[in-house]
């Protein structure tokens, strides 16, 4: 198609002009907002008592959420590539489908498993609150996060096969042996990929959280919790602002960590 | 950690040899026979992994939703706010998806045909909206579009609002499952079109918009099953009207904060039901765009 210049402009300028009133222009004005008093102003209102705790609750379940999830999603992901067993098809569709399900409806789900009248209900009554305490927080996490890492690793143990696995076996290795030598070394960037994914998610997730979350500041907020209850409840706009920005800057990191381990994955394939 | 779980024995191996030094082991069930290099602990792993996780609280909302039986699950669905709430969803979620077609498919072309100063940075904008927090979604529109807007344009609390949110956490669906295929379109076509003679609007019609179709349609899918689950983005500049502005997210929540579970499970269900629905017919369409590709010569 040789699309004229006058049509080629014309394309141009819609296109950007929608990335700038839809993406860029807000963006921009939260940055001005949060920095117009200072970057005092905005380290002052990131470290109030409140936004501290909250940072370290975020932190905390990102500390729980991602080793399980990389220890499980590593089995999960060699099971289904090297596993051949009844009921594959259907692991498979079960993996992908906290992608399908609405944040709110996860909450709703563990709220009707592990609370007070739920199936697990009877768990509260031993003391150990799940639901409007952490472990319902870190569960709700760990179900929007748990496709991440198995469907990183999956696509990497398809790509190298088992041979290698195959000859250390016949030389004698044992399975961790294998595991560590072989199968983790070939899957470390996919791996890391996943996990990246996973921490970027975990921080962010609001939803599914503030369903199961009590909410209280400095006890169970989280960082997306703590916008949320600065601009609704406290009217603090320039605090949910600072906030905010912070958040921002997290996702910035992983969006450029992203493009790094995707040339790296590239390069080393 | 059962990687290498060989069919081979071997020494050291977790497995023992069935039996001492029978080299066969006894036939099972059909359905029961487990192949390949992982054994059974591996894949009994995974699966109470993704039970715990992931199905059981599926199936406690499921059996929930019918707690007070089948008309109870219908009467909570066709209650006059919920079914409000519903349509609400599916009518804005349908919008951004069309917005999306239009807009991400333009902007993929740009991305891809044409050359302009600061390619690289709008190529990695498009993915911010992923990176970005929903909530964060929510504060940063609300900037520019709430009360406080330094253009005056107030979308607070309308169904415009909405549909500014969702275009904003949708944009890179279309975007990105168009982008490649555009890459790897064959431009010879369309200049053989062209040189017999063919007008850039039958070009497109006819060699760009086929090939396009099934990753643009594929796109828009993603974007309106995503759109009609979203809480986040929407819960500040939506305003959480009855009948206006309340999508079936934010309906759910509330009738969790009531204390009306059942309610809440039902609606729940519906929306899982439509986002299946819709990502059944995407895999039917691409399973179908896949065959004839094979077919053609």
């Amino acid at each position: 198609m040789n699309v004229t210049t006058r049509a080629r402009i014309l394309m141009r300028t819609a296109a950007l002009g929608y990335l700038f009133i839809l993406v860029l222009l807000p963006i921009a004005l939260i940055v001005w907002r949060t920095f117009e008093h200072g970057i005092i102003a905005f380290f002052d209102s990131i470290s109030t008592p409140a936004a501290i705790s909250a940072l370290n609750l975020s932190l905390l379940i990102v500390a729980i959420v991602v080793p399980l999830n990389v220890i499980f999603g590593v089995v999960t992901a060699i099971a289904l590539v090297r596993g051949r067993f009844p009921g594959r098809g259907l692991i498979q569709g079960i993996v992908d489908l906290p992608f399908a399900v609405s944040p709110i409806v996860v909450g709703v789900s563990l709220i009707l498993l592990w609370g007070v009248n739920g199936w697990f209900g009877g768990i509260e009554n031993l003391g150990f609150k799940v639901i409007f305490g952490l472990p319902g927080m870190v569960l709700a996490t760990i179900f929007v996060t748990l496709p991440f890492v198995v469907r990183e690793v999956e696509p990497v143990l398809h790509e190298i096969g088992d041979d290698q696995e195959q000859a250390a076996a016949t030389l004698g290795a044992s399975k961790w042996q294998t595991f560590w030598r072989i199968t983790l070394p070939a899957i470390r960037w996919g791996l890391t990929y996943g996990v990246v994914l996973t921490v970027a998610r975990s921080l962010g997730e609001f939803g599914a959280v503030i369903m199961v979350s009590s909410g209280f500041p400095g006890v169970s907020q989280t960082l997306t919790l703590l916008v949320h209850a600065r601009y609704i409840d406290d009217h603090n706009t320039f605090g949910a602002y600072s906030a905010a920005t912070l958040l921002m800057g997290i996702a910035v990191i992983v969006l450029l960590l992203m493009t790094l381990l995707d040339r790296k994955r590239e390069t080393s394939q | 950690m059962t990687t290498t779980d060989a069919a081979v024995p071997r020494v050291g191996s977790a497995l023992p040899a069935p039996g001492s030094g029978v080299p066969l082991k006894p036939p099972k069930a059909r359905w029961l026979r487990i192949t390949g290099t992982v054994g059974p602990l591996g894949i009994a792993v995974a699966v109470l992994w993704l039970s715990i996780i992931v199905l059981l609280p599926l199936a406690a909302l499921t059996v929930a939703s019918f707690d007070d039986g089948l008309s109870g699950f219908w009467d909570a669905v066709t209650a006059p706010v919920a079914l409000a709430s519903l349509r609400v969803t599916i009518f804005v979620s349908l919008v951004v998806a069309v917005i999306n077609v239009v807009m991400g498919t333009l902007i993929a072309w740009i991305l891809v045909r044409d050359e302009f100063p600061g390619k690289r940075i709008v190529n990695a904008l498009i993915d911010l909206p992923f990176a970005l927090p929903t909530i964060v979604a929510s504060i940063v529109l609300l900037s520019l579009y709430g009360p406080e807007s330094p253009i005056d344009i107030q979308l607070n609390a309308t169904q415009p609002g909405l549909i500014v949110a969702l275009a904003f956490v949708t944009l890179p669906f279309v975007v990105r499952s168009v982008q490649p295929v555009l890459i790897e379109a064959d431009r010879e076509v369309e200049e053989a079109a062209a040189s017999l003679g063919a007008d850039n609007w039958t070009t497109f019609r006819t060699i760009v918009l086929p090939a396009l179709a099934p990753s643009v349609l594929s796109g828009a899918g993603l974007a309106f099953a995503r759109a009609i689950g979203e809480y986040g983005s929407v819960v500040l500049i939506g305003g959480n009207i009855p009948r206006k502005t309340q999508m079936a997210p934010q309906y759910i929540q509330q009738q969790i904060e009531i204390d009306r579970p059942v309610n809440a499970a039902a609606v729940s269900v519906a929306l899982l039901l439509i986002s299946f629905a819709t990502l059944l017919v995407l895999r039917l369409v691409a399973e179908r765009s896949l065959r004839k590709q094979e077919q053609a010569p």
